[in-house]
């Protein structure tokens, strides 16, 4: 390097400087409050709430339409005169599911928009690198979309909470049902390699008797096919495949399966079995059969669990106000599982604030959550107190026919650790005729 | 011995895939000295149009000529508008503008067709060969895919060797100044390079396209990988971008199969060192000599 | 005919105007003559105005300037080794990732001081570029670049591999407890503030080394060997030998960079170096300009405060969703595209050349 580079070179780091001031300069204190207002974020007519979701990127299929759907149904929520009078700002950034990202994003939305509370932020590898941060500014953390067990540590991070049932708990219920209908055949676990794939078959494990289990194999996403997976598990003759997959791969085993002409019961855990979402992926293979069937012959007869009314599901109410949302706000996106996941937990956060009171404060929001009743639009209930922080309780085994899936038995609640499997005694209530939530 | 068979079927099956997009690799390697990168939005976009096509009813065939022109057209463009100024320039500068269209494709894509990736139709069945009771992981589709590899592989190769054209195109990559003394009209000889290279991709992305879904993402590992496999069988080499992609595939599958498919992109990294530790400029290198 | 990095700078052809005589002119020419002195001056001037800086700003922008000296430590080494050493790397956020695995770990289970953990990443990581180095000593162009790229891709994996999930943590990695504020600073110091602190000064003392390094004799063989291996060979050069001691020189600046990365963020996770994260490495040294050691800097603000300023959720509320989802990443390719197009020799080429411009006009008219 010659010498002007040199010179310059650090004389850039002034420069920098410079620039950062520059771009730094007005946002610093500006985003303050105004007069009047009980917490960061609450204004006399506005909430706002900041998300951090894989909008781009390999992770992004499905997951980017959540924090969409979630926004169309916090739309809605502001024309009706939003949640006690305030409207809710909702600010979603990619991470692109990189957890340096995350943090950065986090920070953002904390420090630079002050956000009230952090909503629905997905991912565990993603998510878990924030915990510390939020709680220790003591920034709500509602409803993060994974189901790692992670979420439920009162104690440790008491602005966490959970909301999806987690994995372990699908695993269970899924476990018992394979144990009570399928004793004597063997069964084989095609699996995410990270903590979704792996808390799920901690679940099945504590059910599924070892000597029953013929193969166990699993795939890193965004790798590559998984024909030498689905070989294994088709040599070793299992009756019944059990996937905690992503729905892409949730196609991809189908279609492995196809090719090997290995015709197993499969059972899919929830995250996977969107029939929705399956159907678009395996289309082209369903119009060779010629007849026009409703939904697509490759999925018929996969078994699954719900916590959530199914997207194809009839005559459910909650059903008819999200696709009534879905259709007034972003009719360009599918309707399927992810969208009535977004406005689920969009409903749940809209409890949770209403609670919270006129004057919204963070801690009131925690306080509110922790004392809560909330039924919604799940089939199981919330296991929201002082001691727990985990969400839906559990879900109910259904079958997907058509593009739908139609539950049958009883909605189940368990926990995650080694207690008994239960019928839930709560009723899903229907959804209330303007879509608000009352109280 | 079932799963060996399986293994090795499967291996040769993304084998061939990955030599498909290879031989794109190649095809602009030998026109212009160049990585494309955006080699795998490029080969996305096209195949997203190709679905537009059969999503509005069209047959496959129809969407499979639509890719073709139009990776073409976009071969083209992608040289007239975005290489042309970097062909001179550092060789870095041209692997950032390639990435950064990798990037604008992505996202255009994601802008039109949203971030769900799509079902695309094979041409023939997947539904495997049986061997006696045992499934095969080997269909008509796969054969269909193999076989059309080989004969991009072939034609190629008979262009390069056997035609007026390809010595032009091969002139005007190594020794512009010479072929423009010649009379070869040196511009045009790179734009159909690089609309060559654009077809064989959009060619493997409808080949691709049913094992991997259509999406933004959807193409980034065959990418890699196929990058990987132009590498391993030497960059200058069509039959080497087929042999690296068998190569490459097979690797991959007996990880899987074998060891745990956690490490299935380590086996891809040991497979290229071992193979470059050996042969420097990969497997079919042309010269043995390093040309400075 | 190899992917080989061509020279992008021009001989320094500029004339020194007569300055102004007297003492100054007496540090002036001191300072021209002594390299090592002329640094270190530049170094305490970046230190003190980036102290200023990282109280004048908001905890947020001090987070960003921390993110930013990281990614310039691992740059300006990339600088080295493929800028000047003409060899490409399409993986080194794999050095990164060792660094920041490195520190996660030795901050874990040993808690050290700060300065040793992460002179521990500086020292596994140039480990690891020895071995890098001795494996690609032979490689060049674009199977250089074919082999680092399958690093990148490959090493991640690693943390899934059974035998050492438990160790790594798998997919979901570690995490690290931040590294707190000395108390002397007093109870309500910014932590952003502090990891600004940490990350600048390192970045500061990694430019001062480079700086004097590709001042030193082996600096200047560099070139050399990027431009013609056999006359460097011939003129006595090792070539392998100075290859690999970039490459190590090179890999230990990623790895400090990954370990201030796991400082600054309090992670370390496989998401969190892609193969995307390697490629912008590579960006940010071309876009600020190949081989020049400001350039590292121009290319890590622009790779941090673009994205950041193209996904501000206000701008894009009103557009479809789809639309404004991918608007961050259609406004950075664009830019990649336009700078590299525009500004061949990268951004700080083009800074040279505004300035002789100015210059020439001004000694036009004066003249």
């Amino acid at each position: 390097m010659k010498r002007p580079g040199v010179l310059r070179t650090l004389a850039v780091l002034v420069a920098t400087a410079l620039t950062a001031t520059a771009c730094g300069g007005g946002d610093g204190e500006g985003g303050g409050q105004s007069g009047g207002s009980s917490a960061p974020g609450v204004t006399a007519t506005t909430v706002t709430i900041g998300s951090h979701q894989p909008l781009t990127g390999p992770a992004a299929p499905g997951y980017s339409a959540n924090s969409a759907a979630s926004k169309a149904y916090f739309d809605y929520i502001n024309e009706s005169g939003g949640i006690n009078g305030r409207k809710i700002v909702y600010k979603v950034v990619d991470d692109v599911y990189n957890p340096t990202q995350t943090v950065d994003v986090v920070h953002r939305l904390v420090l630079q928009d002050k956000v009230f509370a952090i909503f629905n932020g997905l991912g565990t590898p993603t998510h878990t690198k924030v915990l510390d941060y939020l709680n220790a500014q003591r920034v709500p953390d509602l409803f993060v979309a994974s189901g790692c067990g992670c979420w439920d540590q009162p104690k440790k991070n008491p602005y966490t909470f959970g909301w999806q049932p987690d994995y372990i708990r699908e695993g269970k219920i899924l476990g018992q049902f394979i144990k009570e209908k399928y004793a004597d055949k063997k069964v084989a676990y095609f699996y995410q390699n990270d903590d979704f794939g792996q808390d799920g078959l901690k679940g099945l494990d504590k059910y599924v008797p070892a000597s029953q289990v013929a193969a166990r194999q699993s795939y890193q996403p965004g790798g590559t096919d998984v024909g030498a997976q689905a070989q294994a598990i088709a040599q070793s003759k299992a009756d019944v495949v059990v996937l905690f997959t992503i729905p892409t791969y949730t196609a991809l085993f189908r279609l492995a399966a196809l090719k090997l002409n290995y015709k197993p019961q499969i059972i899919v855990s929830n995250v996977g079995s969107d029939p929705i979402t399956l159907t678009g992926l395996l289309e082209s293979y369903a119009k060779k059969g010629g007849t026009e069937l409703e939904g697509n012959p490759l999925i018929q007869g996969i078994i699954t669990n719900s916590y959530l009314p199914a997207p194809g599901a009839k005559d459910n109410t909650w059903t008819e106000l999200f696709r009534k949302i879905h259709a007034k706000y972003i009719p360009n996106l599918p309707f399927n599982g992810n969208i009535i996941y977004g406005m689920s937990a969009a409903y749940t956060f809209a409890q949770a604030l209403k609670a919270a009171g006129q004057n919204p404060t963070r801690k009131g929001l925690v306080d509110a959550l922790e004392n809560s009743k909330f039924t919604g639009p799940g089939l199981v209930p919330f296991a929201y107190s002082k001691d727990s922080h985990s969400g839906y309780t559990g879900a109910q085994i259904g079958r997907i026919k058509g593009t739908s899936v139609v539950v049958e038995g009883q909605p189940l609640v368990t926990d995650a650790g080694d207690g008994p499997i239960q019928p839930s005694t709560v009723q899903q209530p229907q959804a209330p005729a303007n879509g608000v939530p009352t109280g | 011995m079932v799963e060996f068979v399986n293994l090795t079927l499967s291996g040769i099956t993304s084998g061939m895939v990955y030599a498909a997009v290879a031989l794109a690799l190649v095809l602009i390697w030998r026109a212009t000295r160049i990585v494309n990168f955006a080699q795998g939005g490029m080969l996305m976009l096209t195949t997203f149009l190709a679905w537009s096509v059969i999503d509005r009813g069209g047959s496959y065939w129809v969407a499979l000529a639509v890719a073709l022109i139009a990776g073409l057209a976009l071969g083209a463009i992608v040289e007239r508008i975005v290489i042309r100024p970097v062909e001179n320039k550092p060789p870095l500068n041209a692997v950032i503008v390639t990435l950064g269209l990798l990037v604008v494709l992505q996202a255009v894509a994601g802008m039109i067709w949203g971030g769900q990736p799509r079902s695309y139709p094979p041409a023939f069945t997947i539904q495997g060969f049986k061997l006696g009771e045992t499934g095969l992981l080997l269909s008509p589709f796969d054969l269909f895919v193999i076989g059309a590899v080989a004969v991009v592989m072939v034609a190629l190769i008979l262009l390069f060797r056997r035609t007026d054209l390809g010595l032009k195109l091969r002139a005007s990559a190594f020794a512009p100044e010479v072929a423009r003394l010649l009379g070869v009209r040196v511009g045009r000889m790179l734009t159909l390079g690089w609309a060559l290279a654009a077809v064989v991709g959009s060619l493997a992305g409808v080949l691709i396209a049913p094992s991997v879904f259509v999406g933004p993402n959807q193409f980034d590992a065959v990418l890699v990988f196929g990058f990987t496999a132009a590498v391993i069988g030497g960059l200058d080499s069509p039959v080497g971008a087929v042999v690296g992609g068998l190569v490459l595939g097979c690797a991959l599958s007996y990880v899987t199969g074998y060891i745990s498919s956690d490490i299935v992109t380590l086996g891809a990294l040991a497979a290229l060192i071992t193979v470059l530790m050996v042969r420097p400029n990969g497997l079919f290198a042309t010269s043995a000599g390093r040309r400075v | 005919m190899n992917l080989q990095t061509t020279n992008p700078q021009p001989k320094n052809a500029r004339a020194h105007a007569p300055l102004d005589r007297g003492w100054a002119g007496v540090v002036l020419r001191m300072l021209r003559r002594h390299t090592l002195l002329r640094h270190t001056l530049l170094a305490v001037v970046a230190v003190v105005a980036l102290a200023y800086l990282t109280g004048a700003v908001s905890p947020y922008r001090d987070l960003q300037i921390a993110h930013m000296a990281y990614i310039v430590c691992a740059a300006a080494g990339l600088t080295v080794l493929t800028g000047l050493g003409g060899q490409i790397s399409l993986g080194h956020g794999a050095f990164m990732a060792i660094g920041a695995y490195t520190t996660a770990l030795v901050l874990n289970h040993w808690a050290w001081p700060l300065a040793a953990v992460l002179l521990a990443a500086v020292t596994v990581t140039a480990v690891a570029g020895f071995i890098v180095g001795v494996a690609a000593a032979r490689l060049h162009g674009p199977y250089l670049a074919g082999a680092t790229l399958a690093l990148a891709v490959g090493l991640p994996g690693l943390v899934s591999y059974e035998p050492v999930t438990g160790l790594l943590g798998g997919q979901n990695g570690l995490s690290v407890s931040p590294s707190p504020p000395p108390l002397a600073l007093g109870e309500t110091f910014p932590l952003e503030r502090w990891q600004a602190w940490i990350s600048c000064l390192c970045a500061v003392i990694v430019m001062w080394l480079l700086a004097n390094l590709t001042h030193s004799r082996l600096g200047r063989s560099l070139p050399a060997t990027r431009d013609d291996e056999i006359a460097a060979a011939l003129s006595g050069i090792r070539v392998a030998r100075v290859r690999i001691i970039t490459s190590v020189v090179a890999a230990a600046c990623a790895g400090l960079g990954g370990g201030l990365l796991a400082v600054v963020t309090t992670l370390a996770a496989p998401g969190a170096f892609p193969l995307t994260l390697s490629l912008q490495l590579v960006a940010a040294v071309v876009l600020g300009g190949l081989g020049s050691l400001a350039g590292a800097v121009w290319g890590s603000v622009v790779l941090v405060l673009v994205p950041n300023w193209a996904s501000d959720p206000d701008a894009s509320a009103h557009l479809p969703h789809n639309v404004a989802s991918n608007l961050p990443a259609l406004i950075f390719g664009t830019v990649l595209i336009v700078v590299t197009l525009l500004f061949p020799r990268g951004m700080q080429g083009g800074f040279r050349w505004v300035g002789r411009q100015v210059k020439r006009r001004l000694t036009e008219r004066t003249g």
